[in-house]
């Protein structure tokens, strides 16, 4: 009885959260606002843990995240307004709009599968180049991406796209529940089970060997462009759903929200929560979110804020607050409780 | 543990033919010949700078050679990437060892399984039967073979918590652990005190008799490979300048005046 429990406790702890707050947003319990910030900070775990594979993981220095989550926002925030609702440009719905409540995910993993392809922008030069020099590809690919969009009229360019809430609307109109809340809490359970599983794998411990040491990685048979090719194109086609999931719940994206200022603050999360810990980069998303909220008053002084943070957290833990273990590193007894497979 | 297969055993497990090397105006290795047979073990040596880690590099396939062929048990490494090399039969280990230290003892050996995987990215996440097996396997082997090698009391270590010495040898464990068919050794003494060295010389000779595998030894020092090697190469400045058993070498003038500089002729 105790090692079944042991074995589903993640999962039932998992299903009761999203219950809650499920029930909680349908009852509109939870105002508005606090269910943005909730969502946010779906969105953020979801771009500091898998930005975290690539900077904490791979450790390679990767500082365009943001131009992956422009592509997965608006390859999703298209397709779902091309498929569900009535649009100026695109005209009628394709599908009839009462299915949206059951495609969503599709439309969303599709914008992952898009920035995923988009991740082959710096995956492939990361095969001869690192460090520094890959840095700034990164940089330059999250532009291009932003130029792209900005530079293509038929959605919008730097106006932007809109058009989400009417998709949204449709899905709750077949089904009246808080479908936001829903798919963000379960594509951010998916992204840290997936990531979870994969770091945890043989297979993808040949990313931290590839990190500590790529020649003798390339040696010991690890295929490392191959590996380098599924590492940023995991973590960028997650940065894309983070995107869909971005766009659909502002309902209204533009090429200026998906910045390097955007990128840099991904990489605030996942400093601040220490290199190569999957829990650290939750928490750490966690507190960045409310920490971004706290300071909202103090308008564009919360950058000179932030980054103070940052200064003072690389002066006195330069690993970052968790270093590179997780949670249950730090306290054994959590072991007792749960167990992976 | 001798194969039945007379014509495998008459190809030899690494043949070079007249290997070249440049870099830029610098010829690291030139007109490098070898031939070693199964289960043989050969040494090359020479001073400083002479050009032998580059040998290993161009057969490792870190380097495509300048000019000449590489051949592992008749086939050409011509365009491979290293990781390609390895899994025609090649393992090595690094004159600064390079394990990954960051990751436990086990997992060393667990990851440099890697090519070996049965499953890929899919079946990882998604936990398949495929998956459980294969990591199954790797982890029993890797015990295994850490135990053999009386290791097994550092599983769940860091390298970098092992004595210098046991560090040279969990290298050469997880080079073993790739079961390799020739093995490459640069210079596996550099940094160990006189005990270690004998100890790592009984090492070397217990893995010559138990593994079917071909050792090519790098050595810095000329009594480790005195007393392992028969079959011995001399090179300096890239010219192989002598080769033979351990007593011609020894007493070869070429070789003192490169060991000993030409002043002391
Ligand atoms: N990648 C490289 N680029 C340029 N020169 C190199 C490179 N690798 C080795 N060399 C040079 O080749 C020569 C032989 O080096 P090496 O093979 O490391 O010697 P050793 O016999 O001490 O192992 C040295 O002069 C070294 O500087
Ligand atoms: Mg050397």
């Amino acid at each position: 009885m105790k090692s079944l429990l042991q074995r589903y406790s993640v999962q039932l702890f998992l299903v009761t959260l999203g219950g809650i707050i499920t029930y909680l947003a349908y009852q509109e319990a939870i105002g508005l606002y606090f269910l943005s910030v909730m969502m946010f900070m779906g969105v953020n775990i979801i771009l500091s843990t898998s930005l975290n594979l690539v900077n904490g993981n791979m450790g390679e220095f990767s500082c365009g995240h943001a131009g992956f989550m422009c592509v997965g926002a608006y390859v999703s925030s298209i397709l779902g307004v091309l498929l569900f609702s009535k649009d100026k440009i695109f005209g009628a719905p394709l599908l009839d709009p009462g299915l949206a409540v059951y495609l969503f995910p599709l439309v969303i993993i599709a914008g992952g599968i898009a920035a995923a392809l988009a991740g082959l922008l710096v995956a492939i030069p990361s095969f001869k180049t690192r460090g520094d020099y890959l840095a700034i590809i990164t940089i330059a690919a999250n532009y291009i991406i932003i130029s792209l969009v900005e530079n293509l009229g038929v959605i919008g360019g730097s106006r932007g796209f809109m058009g989400m809430k009417k998709v949204i609307n449709a899905m709750r109109d077949t089904v009246d529940l808080p479908w936001m809340v829903i798919w963000v809490f379960i594509f951010t359970v998916f992204t840290i089970w997936l990531l979870r599983r994969y770091n945890t794998s043989t297979f993808g411990k040949g990313v931290s060997a590839i990190c500590q040491d790529e020649v003798a990685a390339e040696i010991m048979s690890v295929n490392t462009n191959k590996m380098k090719a599924i590492t940023f194109m995991l973590s960028s086609g997650l940065a894309g759903v983070a995107g869909g999931l971005f766009a659909y719940i502002i309902g209204y994206v533009n090429p200026g929200s998906f910045n390097i200022l955007k990128s840099t603050e991904v990489l605030v999360m996942v400093y601040l929560g220490g290199m190569a810990s999957l829990s650290g980069a939750v928490m750490s998303a966690m507190f960045f979110t409310i920490l971004l909220e706290v300071l909202r008053p103090l308008q564009i002084w919360k950058w000179v804020i932030i980054p103070l943070i940052l200064i003072i957290v690389m002066q006195f833990r330069p690993e970052g607050i968790m270093g590179n273990r997780e949670l249950s590193d730090v306290f054994p007894w959590m072991k007792r409780f749960y167990r992976f497979k | 543990m001798q194969t039945n297969n007379t014509i495998e055993e008459s190809v030899p497990v690494l043949e070079i033919s007249d290997m070249t090397q440049r870099f830029g105006g610098l010829t690291a290795i030139a007109d490098f010949s070898v031939s070693l047979g199964s289960n043989s073990m050969a040494g090359l040596i020479g001073p400083n700078g002479a050009g032998k880690t580059t040998a290993f590099n161009l057969v490792s396939g870190f380097y495509q050679p300048t000019e000449g062929e590489i051949l592992i048990c008749g086939k050409p490494t011509a365009g491979l990437k290293p990781h390609k090399v390895t899994a025609l039969g090649v393992a090595r280990t690094f004159q600064n060892i390079r394990l990954w230290n960051q990751m436990t003892v086990l997992d060393n050996i667990r990851v440099a399984q890697h090519g070996k995987l049965e499953y890929g990215f899919f079946q990882a996440v998604l936990r398949t039967g495929e998956y459980f097996q294969c990591e199954e396997r790797i982890e029993k082997e890797a015990r295994e073979l850490l135990e053999i090698f009386e290791l097994d009391k550092y599983v769940d270590e860091f390298p970098t918590n092992l004595p210098y010495g046991l560090q040279r040898k969990l290298e050469i464990v997880r080079a073993l652990s790739e079961k390799p068919k020739l093995l490459l050794l640069d210079e596996p003494a550099a940094g160990l005190n006189s005990a270690d060295i004998q100890e790592l010389i009984r090492l070397i000779r217990w893995i010559h008799e138990t593994f079917d595998v071909t050792i090519w030894l790098i050595e810095h020092h000329m009594d480790v490979m005195m007393e392992l090697c028969d079959d011995i190469k001399v090179i300096d400045f890239g010219q192989t300048i002598a080769e033979g058993n351990a007593e011609h070498v020894r007493n070869h003038p070429a070789v003192i005046s490169a060991y000993l500089g030409d002043d002391n002729i």
